[in-house]
């Protein structure tokens, strides 16, 4: 039967034929998707973990116990998971492992566009890299083989383009007679003393071997002799960009990508007159290539950052002898308006920026919805460098500064991003005394990724209701004094209370407490009544519009230079923050 | 065959408005004819108001999910200052269906910009098959504004040599059933445009 699947669809297709047992993954984008759809089959025991090391160390643990399992996340996830990383590769493991990786050249969605490949590498364990969704689901059942023959953690690379494109997927049944899951004793194996890793680590370095030589003859690497004046070396959708860019060119189409099958990388550079490697981002291949003796272009001609496309390879190659020189000139349109991301209409972080923004905060952000804080008009975030970095950076910088300029340090970290690692960086806050001021804004769900269940929203990711962490009393227990929540629609009474805990020469927390408005389903968001603008008593002072929301719209008179303020229907959702900022009443 | 009997659709418009629906069912439409489909969209960040471009590629292989630069033979605009933006994405002599629908950036709304004037006569001038829909207003004759992606997607259906039961089914698997009824309305409506 075929389908068509995005990336993520298949690989959890392949996860589910493959036998997997259990599976967990912290959203982010582009590799949300795959949990949720894993989540569908009944078969498997899916969930979120508040983070990605943990994801990992579930899966970890389900592989020691027999299973086949697996743990799924973002290219910045695998920082977080890279601890049990390294060592599992030393124990290997029981059923099979798998760790997916959705990476996001040209950061889409992200805050660096870092090459998971030299994980692979760095970790010395296989690395499988599929080129449309039907590979996605191959080589996720391939790679828990690979697993199991191996006895080593496999990781399975994606990218946006992958994750987040759809093609035609033959799908298959489940295989049948894995082992039953069972409780094994093997401490030496699996418990990393020194003297049993110092066991494991040659076992490991020999493993890498024995992959490169069963990457010379497994189709999973693929060689294409077409023209014997150029060969490319390439994977994954740069493949597919290669063979519509330069058809006549024969590749070798690496479906295993660490470790290189040098025995073929030897013979296909033999059987062509130039060989290139065209890769996004890294020189991860080309330096290899080049270790190995062998003479090949690469970043000479593809660029280092950014994603790749059938244009920019074939701009790439333009004026070689392969691709003629670019002549047209490409069509252009006259300057337009931007249309960068927006916090939506009533999203209830916006009052909290409009207000960080008044009292001159220096604000150390996240990574959420929230992190449009920064744009224009609310221009309300300083800084935004990982996970949880928010408290600990605020924690850092009152540090050297004078009282003053320390009252205005405030952190702001959303629920999901607060329970991933933000509540490690608050145990710090409060054990070492630092005096910044904390907001977690709870809106009750991981939005940014498309609304993810977390440990505070009180259901688990199939849906089943579940404990919810009690953020306030959590926030205490690390031993901060000063918990304050707060209505973030109510303009005056949140401006109070940030002055308040602005002005406290000790660490503070402030918690929100509205959902986001774009949770459906269980009345968790109730809409408001739509506001409108009584445009007799607007006095066009834009007051209103400091907020950005996407509901409110000015309208100039004819001559251009006045004008009054407007509110969309369809798009109000009755927050009521504009109103607040009303001085003539004038909203209703 | 050759490359060239791949044929290129992008749809654009602003994150929310529904473009990924859309290039869904377009995806389903070409798989169920017989032909290979790749597509591509951006998840995330983009999807809160930004920009957002879709891309649908169908024919007998086809290698790239994303449209080369250039190559675009079918522009789907679900806004009218997106779909202008996104011409350079198109190849000369390219189709372009568009919906007669503006949605104010953010410094649009702000008053700092206004928008554009006089895009419809300046796309037309540089491509000449282009069709614009007033998708929204026969959604609401149709019953119900907010299938006003569907009406579009019929009058791009004209636009695309496809029989007209592969698009039927397509909505039928893709659309909830509830709203069944009406999308296949407005879908009917869009194709006799």
């Amino acid at each position: 039967m075929k389908e068509i699947l995005s990336g993520n669809e298949a690989i959890a297709r392949g996860a589910f034929e493959a036998g997997v047992k259990v599976a967990s993954a912290y959203p982010g984008t582009p590799s949300t998707e795959i949990l949720e759809n894993v989540s569908t089959y009944s078969s498997i025991n899916s969930s979120w973990a508040p983070n990605e090391k943990v994801a990992l160390e579930v899966a970890i643990g389900a592989s020691f116990g027999g299973a086949r399992a697996m743990a799924c996340m973002k290219h910045v996830g695998v920082n977080v998971a890279a601890d049990p990383l390294f060592t599992v590769s030393y124990t290997g493991v029981g059923g099979g492992l798998v760790l997916v990786v959705a990476d996001d050249p040209e950061m889409h969605s992200s805050q660096n566009e870092q090459d998971s490949r030299n994980y692979a590498k760095f970790v010395k364990v296989p690395m499988l890299e599929p080129a449309d969704s039907q590979e996605c689901k191959e080589f996720t059942r391939l790679a828990f083989e690979i697993s199991e023959q191996f006895d080593t953690p496999v990781m399975v690379r994606s990218c946006t383009r992958i994750s987040h494109g759809k093609s035609i997927v033959e799908l298959a049944d489940p295989v049948t007679g894995l082992p039953a899951p069972a409780l094994v004793k093997n401490p030496r194996k699996l418990v990393m003393l020194p003297g049993n890793a110092r066991e494991r680590h040659p076992l490991v370095e020999q493993r890498i071997v024995d992959l490169s030589a069963y990457g010379d003859t497994n189709p999973v690497n693929r060689a294409e002799y077409l023209s014997e004046d150029i060969g490319i070396i390439c994977s994954g959708v740069t493949w597919q960009y290669v063979r519509e860019a330069i058809p006549q060119a024969s590749t070798l189409k690496l479906g295993m990508v660490y470790p290189l099958p040098k025995k073929l990388v030897r013979e296909f550079a033999s059987r062509v007159r130039k060989l290139f490697v065209v890769e996004e981002l890294d020189p991860f291949i080309e330096e290899q290539v080049r270790a190995m003796g062998i003479e090949v272009v690469g970043k000479e001609l593809i660029p280092l950052c950014g994603e790749l496309s059938p244009g920019r390879v074939r701009t790439a190659f333009a004026g070689t002898s392969f691709v003629p020189a670019v002549s047209a000139t490409p069509l252009s349109v006259e300057k337009l308006p931007s249309r960068p991301p927006n916090m939506c209409p009533g999203c209830p972080h916006r009052g909290i920026f409009y207000l960080l923004n008044r009292l001159k905060a220096y604000v150390t952000g996240d990574i959420g919805c929230y992190t449009l804080g920064f744009m224009h008009p609310l221009n309300a975030m300083d800084t935004c460098v990982c996970m949880g970095a928010s408290i600990s950076n605020a924690s850092g910088i009152v540090r050297s500064l004078q009282p003053e300029e320390q009252r205005r340090v405030v952190a702001v970290i959303g629920d999901s991003t607060f329970l991933h690692t933000g509540v490690n960086s608050l145990m710090e806050m409060a054990y070492n005394k630092a005096p910044a001021t904390v907001i977690i804004l709870d809106n009750r769900i991981t939005a940014m990724t498309g609304r993810q269940e977390n440990p505070a929203s009180g259901y688990t990711l199939s849906g089943e209701e579940a404990p919810m962490v009690n953020i306030p009393e959590l926030v205490r227990a690390l031993g901060i004094r000063h918990v304050v929540e707060v209505d973030p629609y109510d303009l005056p009474a949140s401006r109070k209370v940030l002055e308040e805990e602005m002005a406290r020469p000790e660490p503070s927390v402030i918690i929100t407490n509205r959902p986001c408005c774009l949770i459906k389903g269980d009345c968790r968001f109730e809409k408001g009544t739509v506001l409108e603008i009584d445009q007799d008593a607007c006095t066009g002072c834009r007051a209103c519009l400091s907020i950005g929301c996407p509901a409110i719209e000015w309208k100039p008179d004819a001559s251009g230079k006045k004008g009054k303020a407007w509110i969309d229907p369809l798009l109000c959702t009755g927050c009521t923050v504009c109103q607040q900022l009303c001085k003539f009443n004038a909203i209703k | 065959m050759t490359m060239s009997d791949i044929t290129n659709i992008l749809l654009v418009g602003v994150g929310g408005q529904g473009t990924l629906l859309a290039s869904e069912i377009l995806s389903e439409v070409f798989m169920r004819a017989g032909y290979d489909v790749k597509k591509s969209e951006i998840h995330g960040m983009s999807q809160r108001g930004g920009s957002v471009v879709s891309h649908v590629r169908y024919g007998r292989q086809v290698f790239s999910p994303v449209v080369p630069e250039g190559e675009g033979d079918i522009l789907f605009g679900f806004e009218l200052m997106e779909t202008y933006r996104s011409l350079p994405l198109l190849r000369p002599g390219a189709k372009v269906v568009a919906n007669n629908y503006r949605i104010p950036s953010p410094s649009i709304l702000l008053g700092q910009e206004s928008y554009p004037e006089g895009l419809e006569g300046k796309i037309r001038g540089m491509f000449p098959d282009f069709m614009l829909v007033d998708g929204l207003k026969i959604a609401t004759e149709a019953g119900n504004p907010r299938v006003a992606n569907t009406v579009l997607l019929g009058a791009l259906s004209q636009r695309i040599d496809i029989d007209e039961s592969f698009w039927i089914e397509a909505i039928e698997k893709l659309v909830p059933r509830k709203a069944l009824d009406i999308n296949l309305q407005a879908f009917r409506k869009g194709r006799v445009l």
